[in-house]
């Protein structure tokens, strides 16, 4: 085999590995969204305070998932 | 374009063109500054129009404009205080504009200028900035105490100082890859699958009817950008507040 389909070969497999990070993001998030429903299910008067807080935590959790999206396509194309 | 071949080419669609033609080309003026443009013209619009009347039952666009108005005050007065209201002024303009952008960039043809780390780390560069000058301009010296939290053992400086250095300076940098980021791949990801829809629409008899998940797929994924493209102005004014709180009170 010639070493540019190694390199090729590689490359989609570190992309692959990079996004394992979405694991942690996954948890992350059904976390979150966990939490957030039990908060308001148990005290439905606090849902206007607790619902951006819980917006606010999952786009911050989003943010990871993206960063290693990033790296992915990073390597496949630069 | 969509689909050459069978490889997805995802990422042409951020590629910078001049235009206007021949003084486009002369001074590098690209679809990226001419949203910008755009953008800036319709805050002003909007904000001018909204408020020329000064109705007391607002109408559509009044409401709108104060509605916007009202949301950032309201951020900036839970977030950073009383102190903070010289700088609604800032986070408001920076929060319509990359609202106006990440909405621009949803339309058909439009470009989004957000999508770019240029942008981007020079917006969060900018808050950088600031907080930094507005830390030093109230604190002076006692900001660097800033890096060294008080009560905490001083045998556990030589650790503590470095990762709260790090993380100060890492703030730009999450602040703007985190906006961009969410728009390339929010826009990578409706390309692809228009290009499912494309490839697929091509094959036999039943290839037209198995496009249409995608295609349904595509309707939906442009609603959760709207959302998105929301919640990231959101997020980044919102950041740009609590950071400034950090600046004006010190934790």
């Amino acid at each position: 085999m010639d070493p540019a389909a190694y390199v090729a070969a590689y490359k989609a497999l570190g992309a692959g590995i990079a996004v394992i990070a979405l694991f942690g993001v996954g948890l992350g998030i059904g976390n979150i969204f966990s939490s957030l429903i039990n908060s308001v299910a148990r005290n439905p008067g606090a849902r206007d305070a607790v619902f951006p807080i819980g917006i606010l935590g999952f786009a911050l959790t989003e943010a990871v998932a993206l960063f290693a999206l990033l790296i992915a396509f990073l390597i496949l194309f630069a | 374009m969509a689909a050459e071949g069978n490889t997805i080419d995802a990422l042409s669609q951020f590629i910078l063109v001049p235009v206007l033609g021949r003084v486009g080309e002369s001074v590098g003026f690209t679809q990226s500054n001419l949203h910008m443009l755009i953008a800036v013209g319709l805050i002003t619009a909007l904000m001018m129009w909204g408020t020329a009347k000064r109705a007391l039952i607002p109408g559509r666009m009044q409401a709108l404009a104060e509605s916007a108005y009202e949301f950032v005050h309201g951020l900036v007065t839970e977030q950073v205080g009383e102190k903070g209201k010289r700088f609604f002024p800032f986070v408001f303009s920076l929060f319509m504009f990359i609202l106006f952008g990440n909405m621009l960039g949803l339309f058909p043809y439009a470009f989004t200028y957000t999508s770019h780390i240029a942008v981007t780390f020079t917006l969060a560069a900018i808050v950088f900035v600031l907080i930094t000058v507005v830390a030093l301009a109230i604190h002076g010296r006692k900001f660097f105490g800033y890096f060294f939290p008080e009560g905490a053992p001083v045998w556990l400086a030589p650790i503590i100082v470095p990762v709260e250095i790090v993380s100060y300076l890492s703030r730009p940098v999450s602040l703007s890859i985190r906006l961009f980021a969410n728009m390339v791949a929010g826009h990578v990801m409706l390309k692809v699958f228009a290009s499912f829809v494309v490839m697929l629409g091509g094959l036999a008899v039943i290839g037209p009817f198995v496009a249409l998940l995608p295609l349904a797929l595509n309707v939906a994924l442009v609603a959760f950008e709207v959302l998105v493209a929301f919640l990231q102005a959101y997020v980044f004014a919102i950041l740009t507040c609590i950071y400034l709180h950090d600046a004006v009170h010190l934790h």
